[in-house]
């Protein structure tokens, strides 16, 4: 059988895993805080025994986030964040560690801990956040949060804790099963004090609805071509039989 | 069959939900005291199919792994307590509330409910009832023969009657409070429960322990902003509308092997 037929194959099935990262892409499109994954195809070549390398695999793989920032959206709500530029906020993970986010959609759970619109739970510089009743939240730019009781100006605030603000590099970061994004070598990033946030803010997912559309009908083409030279491994083999029938 | 297929699914679903929201903000644009809703989205679980750092051979490891997103679901639809705008009515038992709190009242089967709609009036027996006749609590029954009633921004109602010049207090109205007001459950009818989410509501009169001030014959109207929802519902179709191209891409593709091999 020729190989030809494999190679092809790998190439479609590949095809249509890009596809799904490009689908995951565009489902996540009104994500808050969402990062799109950028999708790639690496070749493979084959050396088997003491044979040219003739056959060359496609492995599609991902090589990245795409890191650039989202759309701002003003919403006026005292608990919605954006980290504008370069940073993230930090959060608990399900296995207690240190992780990182955009999604500055904050909210409090019934006992006034500060956590993610998903439900995970803010690090402050000491660790969760606890909210205590008040007139007013304040976040300021530099993460601080700070509570105003009824009557009090903007002097009477009480602060409560301050956002533990990270800057990492972005090559070291990859991103867990929960969607959130931790350090590749398990460590916890630094605080940042150039880190800046915006309060009634939220960022949107950065998925670039067009090009995501191109790329769509892009890989639906490549897997048409792939389909093609299934087919046309199939007509050879037909023909190889003819002939032999021939003789 | 095909990830992207159910990938795309979910991303129609999410859609879906949020154009519910969109639509219910839009029909309550003008309900008394409603709080406009978001649907709020969390990316799904991602699956590993290589994972990156892994051993490719004895001294090498692999530079970038695969792993695929399985699409998005909607978390939760969060209530926005922001303050609506106030206005005046000079309805006499029109009561708005200037900041935090809610009214309560008290459900048929015993219960509190929460509302932030001050729209009160009285019943066959003076009672101060919200427009589907419950009570609200605490108690407050104005006498008959009533010249007028003053609710004042402390909460506490006076009424002057026939024959003395001085007026007669008698109730006050309590507001109360929660620690995650986004964690109360909605009802319908205006009103909101308790849930383990909101915590225990903190009662106290109106003006003390940072509940807001009543005002009255003012009602406190919706807080949708009718433009910021029609850009949602715009944004939303449109993105309803990718997703369903990557189901008609992901279908082709499928097609196109069946009738071509």
């Amino acid at each position: 059988m020729d190989r030809m037929l494999y190679v092809a194959m790998s190439g479609a099935k590949q095809n249509m895993l890009a596809q799904a990262i490009n689908s995951n892409n565009l489902a996540n499109i009104s994500t808050t805080g969402f990062r799109a994954d950028l999708a790639a195809a690496r070749s493979m070549p084959l050396f088997g025994g003491s044979g040219h390398p003739t056959r060359v695999y496609s492995m599609t793989e991902k090589p990245g986030i795409d890191f650039k920032q989202g759309a701002m959206s003003t919403t006026g709500r005292d608990l919605d964040i954006a980290v504008s530029g370069d940073g993230f906020l930090t959060v608990q993970s399900a296995d207690g560690n240190e992780a990182y986010t955009r999604a500055g959609d904050l909210k409090t759970d019934s006992a006034g801990v500060l956590q993610t619109g998903a439900g995970h739970i803010v690090l402050g510089e000491s660790g969760p956040i606890t909210i205590p009743e008040a007139a007013k939240i304040d976040i300021g730019r530099d993460g601080t949060i700070s509570i105003s009781q009824i009557g009090e100006g903007g002097g009477g605030a009480t602060v409560i804790d301050r956002l533990k603000l990270v800057n990492p590099n972005v090559k070291d970061l990859r991103r867990d099963e929960t969607g959130l994004f931790v350090l590749k070598n398990g460590d916890n990033a630094e605080q940042d004090d150039n880190v800046r946030v915006v309060s009634g803010t939220i960022e949107t997912s950065n998925v670039n609805a067009a090009s995501a559309l191109v790329n769509m009908i892009e890989l639906g083409r490549q897997f048409e071509m792939q389909v093609k030279m299934l087919k046309a491994a199939e007509d050879n083999n037909a023909q190889a039989a003819q002939i032999l029938k021939l003789g | 069959m095909s990830n992207a297929l159910w990938i795309a699914k979910t991303g129609l679903e999410a859609q879906q939900n949020r154009l519910s929201t969109v639509s219910n903000n839009l029909a309550n644009v003008n309900t008394t005291g409603y709080k406009r809703a978001r649907a709020v989205f969390e990316d799904l679980l991602y699956q590993n199919l290589r994972q990156a750092g892994g051993q490719s051979s004895q001294e090498t490891e692999l530079p970038t792994g695969l792993s695929l997103g399985t699409g998005v679901r909607t978390v939760a639809t969060q209530k926005l307590h922001t303050q609506g705008n106030l206005i005046q009515t000079n309805n006499t038992f029109d009561a708005a509330i200037q900041g935090k709190g809610f009214f309560q009242i008290l459900k048929p089967n015993g219960d509190i409910a929460y509302t932030r709609n001050g729209e009160f009036q009285v019943n066959s027996t003076g009672q101060l009832v919200n427009s589907a006749g419950y009570r609200v609590q605490p108690d407050i029954i104005i006498p008959e023969n009533t010249l007028s009633v003053t609710i004042g921004s402390d909460g506490i109602v006076s009424v002057t009657q026939p024959g003395n010049p001085a007026p007669a207090q008698v109730g006050v109205i309590q507001l109360a409070d929660f620690v995650n007001p986004a964690g109360l459950q909605s009802i319908g009818g205006n009103l909101l429960v308790e849930t383990g989410a909101s915590g225990a509501p903190v009662v106290g009169s109106p003006d003390t322990n940072n509940l807001g001030s009543l005002i009255q014959g003012s009602i406190e109207s919706s807080n949708v902003n009718v433009v910021e929802e029609l850009v949602n519902m715009i944004e939303t179709q449109r993105a309803y509308e990718m997703n369903s191209k990557a189901i008609s891409t992901a279908d082709q593709m499928l097609q196109y092997v069946n009738n071509n091999l």
